[in-house]
């Protein structure tokens, strides 16, 4: 028995795999090995002897089931070692595209994030139609019959009734008509104009704002802006409001916000000056202004917002902005035609 | 507008810095675009000089070398000057610019040698200081200013040019004194008294000419003098400097003193040679259609019934408030000037000038509207400068035509709603002083002001809200707080259907398709190419929408589909080298809203599209070209963009707005089909049972150079977003996972034209009307092949069935597999395996 426990151990240490010492345990431990048998055999033994042989061939198999268990985990750690040793791969290597990553488009990008401000000061939005009337587009917002704006060099006809839109303000009056006050509502959407040329695209994009209530002022119309701006072009931001003419509004304002690339100094650290606001300090960004009295007279009194839009019992701002113009400035575009061209180099950099 | 300060600071001195006064102007509503320099630079280096000897050039016989005399200024004696004008002589006083000197045109003056003389300088022109016309010769100053005097002191040599953005509702910011007045109320600097307030002339008749009037309301006032033993010559040089710095080009003192004035006031004049005037009589009338004139430009022109015309006893001398003609013109010969001032129907004034092209100084002002008392301001100024500049006598009385001038317009501003428009309080006495500065007269009236308005603000000021504004410019917004409304009950909120738009543009990008932005415009001939053999038919022709004055045949009509500029932006990324392009586009497309629409599909116009004959959709556009995924080192050969790559995207939008297979699906064209769509890889997108779009892959003859195989799909958004919101609105929860639902996978073999989607549809109605067991059917795979035999392909169906309230058993699930086979093979099919 000593000889066959000494021939396994040795078999066992030179056992070079997993699968090599399972044959090794076969041959000593399984069914039909030796040393069970031995211990089968025990029983024809002498009773006095039974016991000795019996304890010693129990030793010595548990001998051997502890030295195959400790060089199975050995050899286990190894031949794991070799698997994964075997798996290598070059890390830096390119991953395995998903499907690519798609982008909205900035002006819809821009759209939403303007969208998203004015939602968050309580405007809902409201889109329009891109061919309106002449009584829409103009009549009702208070541009006289001769106004240079109706020409056929600076608006697009369909026919001497009907216009491409040439800003999203007609929806004011739709909006007016539609709902009774108070109206808080922001009108994002395309119009249209006959100039090309380096600054000027057929098409562009604008968000107007309008609302109507017992008591909205021109201090109000400078608080909301100046929301926007912040919200737009940083915290630091502040407005300006400088008088100008807009038909639909009295007092009209042009709104400047201060420059964000020079703080609004008009000049770079370096002293160079500042070529976004030219030197001005400020950033000219939209119209705005009070709702003319003779707009609230241009929406006709229905059921729905009976009285009316009394100009003596309501009064409100509007204010509109060019969504191209915003996009450019936030991000530096310099040429209006790269929105439309479409190049998926310009595209994939925003949305 | 172009002001220079030197000009402007005569009636208004605020003694500011140039960029401080524009600044003023600009916040107060009186936008100052630009200041300009205009004139020369370096001034200490323009000097008065003496020329005491004049000798010839010993080189050029066209040069001569003058000594100067240039007083305390240079010490060491008379200064050596190379000069090549005519009329240089000894005794002259005359302008000297040195070496360092700045001309006007932006160059630096340099010591030059000319011809071998050393020149220290330059003696000038009138047109090298560009305050005058080249008259051949240096400029000799008249009233002999000692030599060594600054230049300045003596000649307009350099002035800053404010270039303002006058709004088309300021007319009277269109002259220099109302300008000056803005600055008066700007800064409180006090305004000189206006220079008509003197007139030289008289009222009363006036026989030398006779005018008549024919259309009064095109002509509300025409005023007339006449002068005579008229000196026309160049004008003075103060007067053609200052008309230089204001961007006009001076021609005789006659013309110049009408633009003088125009510039000063603001009303334009016309100044007739009397003795051309045929019969001295002038008609206003309405042209006749056709009659032809030459304006002083040079210019036939042909006119209509709506324009104004001067016609003297010979027909039509000039074009009333747009140009004069060139018959009538003041010329060097001139002895007596009719010098005419009135006042013209500005949008007829609108029109002419739109209909011939033909813009002038005085059609920018007329348009506008002016008020006839400024005839006389016009007439007063130019009185005094035709005695002064031309020595002309002013022959008495004033031709004036005139229609009752307007009553003054009086105006109540109510201190209360003063306030609640503007959010902030303005003290009354400021009101009033503001209001006061403006030329409006005031009156207190309680808390409120009665107000007059002055006639050259009739056209803008009318109400109580045009009083708010200029008080609230010129107390300055800078003071407005900024607050917030307070928003009483409104809340800020994107519409549910927004709100899915917003979600099917992110499941898009998502799906890693790039949203583009096309042009609105398109050309027939683009329309044609895609709606090929079917161009006179097609509704994307004979219902197209065509603007009248496109900018070009390019964008004439406004497009039926979101296909053409999907293709154009693919076919731009194309030929630049990029191959798999995965695009959508949320955009509106247009056609005329046809009649009978209603009855054919159900949808009712909308209340817009009867107002304007066109009906406008919103559509949502896809297209793919080349690989669905980009190639990489471990794949390098990737799907092909076919109708299935496409199909994959409707399915994931449906997906995103949760309608299943079962509310939006394709199917074959019932019909013709589309002619840009391949005729057997295309369908019809349903939705709720409803068309609502195409999905394909294009037709080889309707794609662009550049552009391999695609394919596209375009959809009626709004229709699909009405379809989601309405089964969102029926969404209520379902206990899907206290009881497992049991799959069962089966393969049919079919004859291979039946539809895969009939299969299902067959599978999904074996319960009946009222499913309850089966859930779904998905088809997972699809074989055809020799095992199959000819003409069959077998389909893979995945089945799951679930019970409300219970764990499904092999049992229950039984009798329905039963129907669900008896189905099949309805259709022509055989269980498999
Ligand atoms: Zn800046």
């Amino acid at each position: 028995m000593r000889e066959l426990t000494e021939k396994a151990r040795a078999e066992i240490a030179a056992a070079g795999s997993s699968a090599q010492l399972e044959q090794v345990r076969v041959r000593y431990l399984g069914r039909r090995a030796e040393l069970p048998l031995l211990l089968r055999g025990v029983a024809q033994l002498p009773p006095e002897q039974r016991a000795e042989v019996g304890r010693q061939a129990n030793l010595a198999r548990r001998d051997l089931e502890a030295l195959i268990a400790e060089r199975m985990e050995t050899l286990a750690v190894g031949e794991m070692q070799g698997r994964l040793a075997a798996d290598a791969i070059d890390v830096t290597l390119p991953g395995s595209p998903t499907v690519p990553v798609g982008r909205l488009h900035v002006l819809t990008q821009t759209t939403r994030e303007l969208e998203d401000i004015f939602l968050g000061l309580g405007f809902t939005v409201l889109e329009g139609p891109e061919v309106e009337t002449v009584h829409y587009n103009f009549d009702a917002l208070n541009h006289g019959k001769t106004h240079p704006a109706r020409a056929r060099t600076d608006t697009f006809y369909l026919s001497n009734e009907v216009v491409l839109r040439t800003h999203t303000s007609p929806m004011q009056i739709r909006a007016m008509e539609a709902h009774p006050p108070p109206l808080y509502v922001v009108i994002p959407g395309r119009v249209f104009r006959p100039d090309s040329d380096a600054t000027h695209t057929p098409q562009f994009h604008q968000i107007e704002g309008l609302a109507v209530d017992e008591d909205i002022t021109l201090a109000d119309l400078k608080g909301t802006l100046l929301a926007f701006a912040r919200a737009v072009f940083g915290d630091e931001r502040q407005v300006r409001l400088r008088p100008h003419f807009f038909p639909f509004t009295e007092p009209s304002v042009e709104v400047d916000v201060s420059c964000f690339q020079c703080s609004g100094s008009g000049s770079m650290r370096d002293g160079s000056r500042c070529a976004l606001c030219k030197g001005e300090g400020w950033l000219e960004v939209l119209g705005a202004g009070e709702v003319d009295p003779n707009v609230y007279s241009a929406v006709p009194d229905t059921e729905r917002n009976a009285p009316g839009y009394d100009p003596e019992k309501v009064q409100g701002y509007a204010w509109g902005m060019g969504i191209e113009r915003i996009a450019m400035l936030k991000h530096g575009i310099p040429d209006l035609r790269l929105y439309f061209e479409n190049d998926l180099r310009f595209l994939g950099q925003f949305g | 507008m172009r002001v220079p300060t030197e000009w402007l600071l005569q009636y208004c001195d605020p003694h500011l810095e140039v960029a401080e006064i524009a600044r003023r102007l600009t916040m107060t509503g009186t936008k100052v675009e630009a200041i300009h320099h205009h004139g020369v630079g370096e001034q200490d280096r323009f000097l008065v000089g003496r020329i005491l000897k004049v000798r010839p050039h010993p080189a050029a016989d066209r040069l001569q070398v003058c000594e100067v005399d240039l007083g305390a200024a240079r010490a060491d004696g008379p200064a050596t000057i190379v000069c090549g004008a005519p009329n240089v002589a000894a005794g002259q006083a005359v302008a000297i610019a040195l070496p360092g000197a700045v001309m006007p045109d932006g160059g630096t003056l340099k010591q030059a040698k000319l011809r071998g003389v050393r020149s220290e300088g330059m003696i000038l022109s009138a047109e090298e200081l560009n305050i005058g016309p080249n008259d051949g010769g240096i400029l000799v100053l008249a009233d002999q200013p000692g030599p060594g005097t600054r230049l300045s002191q003596v000649l307009p040599i350099a002035t800053e040019v404010l270039e303002l953005e006058v709004t088309p509702n300021r007319p009277d910011c269109l002259a220099i004194y109302g300008v000056a007045r803005e600055l008066h109320a700007a800064t409180s600097a006090p305004l000189s008294r206006p220079p008509w307030q003197e007139d030289e002339g008289s009222a009363g008749e006036l026989d030398a000419v006779a005018v008549k009037v024919a259309c009064p309301e095109l002509c509300p006032r025409f005023t007339a003098r006449v002068f005579e033993e008229v000196e026309v010559g160049p004008s003075p040089l103060w007067l053609a400097a200052r008309l230089i710095a204001a961007g006009q080009r001076p021609i005789n003192n006659v013309v110049d003193i009408t633009n003088y004035v125009m510039l000063l006031t603001g009303q334009p004049m016309h100044a007739f040679d009397l003795d051309e005037v045929a019969g001295s009589q002038l008609t206003v009338r309405c042209a006749r259609d056709g009659e032809t004139l030459v304006t002083l430009d040079g210019e036939r022109r042909t006119l209509s019934a709506k324009m104004v015309v001067i016609d003297d006893a010979s027909g039509p001398t000039s074009l009333a408030g747009v140009m004069g003609g060139g018959r009538s013109e003041v010329r060097g010969h001139t002895r007596r000037v009719l010098m005419e001032a009135a006042s013209w129907d500005g949008p007829s004034i609108h029109a002419t000038s739109s209909a011939l092209g033909l813009r002038s100084e005085a059609s920018a002002r007329f348009e506008k509207g002016l008020a006839p008392e400024q005839c006389m301001h016009a007439q007063a100024v130019a009185a005094h400068l035709m005695r002064v500049v031309c020595k002309a006598r002013l022959l008495p009385g004033t031709l004036d035509i005139c229609e009752p001038l307007p009553p003054p317009l009086r105006l109540r501003l109510r201190g209360a709603r003063l306030r609640s428009i503007l959010g902030v309080d303005v003290a009354r006495e400021r009101q009033v002083e503001i209001l006061r500065s403006l030329d409006f007269e005031v009156h207190a009236c309680g808390e409120d002001l009665e107000v007059t308005v002055p006639p050259q603000r009739r056209g803008d000021v009318s109400r109580e809200a045009d009083l708010i504004e200029e008080v609230a410019r010129i107390d300055g917004l800078e003071r407005l707080p900024a607050t917030l409304p307070a928003r009483r009950g409104a809340y800020g909120l994107l519409s549910p259907s927004q709100r899915l738009r917003r979600r099917v543009q992110d499941a898009l990008v998502g799906a890693g398709l790039f949203e583009v932005v096309g042009w609105t415009f398109c050309s027939r001939s683009a329309v044609e190419q895609l709606t090929l053999d079917r161009a006179r038919t097609h509704d994307w022709s004979t219902r197209a929408v065509e603007v009248e004055n496109p900018l070009s045949e390019e964008q004439s009509l406004l497009r039926p589909t979101l296909l053409r500029s999907l293709l154009c932006s693919a076919a731009h990324n194309a030929v630049r080298g990029m191959r798999d392009l995965r695009l959508f586009e949320v955009g509106t497309v247009f056609m005329r809203d046809g009649a009978g629409e209603q009855e054919a599909t159900g949808v009712e116009s909308s209340v817009v599209a009867q107002q304007t004959g066109v009906l406008e959709r919103r559509s949502l556009g896809v297209l793919l070209h080349g690989a669905v995924r980009p190639e990489s080192w471990r794949e390098r050969q990737q799907e092909e963009a076919d109708f299935y790559a496409l199909k994959g995207v409707m399915e994931a939008i449906g997906a995103a707005l949760h309608i299943g297979g079962d509310v939006l699906r394709c199917e074959p064209f019932t019909g013709e089909g589309q002619p840009f769509l391949h005729p057997l890889r295309a369908g019809e997108v349903i939705c709720a049972n409803r068309s609502i779009g195409w999905i394909g892959e294009l037709h080889p003859r309707a794609l662009l150079d550049g552009l391999g195989g695609c394919a596209a799909m375009e959809l009626d958004f709004d229709a699909l977003i009405d379809v989601a919101l309405a089964h969102a609105a029926e969404r209520r929860h379902l206990d899907l996972i206290s009881f497992p639902e049991l799959r069962r996978d089966i393969a049919v073999v079919l004859p291979a034209e039946v539809p895969a989607e009939r299969v299902r549809s067959a599978v999904l109605s074996a319960e009946g009307p009222r499913r309850s067991l089966l859930q779904d059917v998905r088809i997972f795979d699809v074989y055809s092949g020799p095992q199959i035999g000819e003409g069959r392909r077998s389909l893979a169906l995945s089945l799951s069935f679930r019970a409300a309230a219970r764990t499904l058993s092999e049992q229950d699930v039984a009798p329905v597999l039963a129907k669900i086979v008896a189905q099949l093979e309805a259709l022509g099919g055989q269980l498999r395996g």
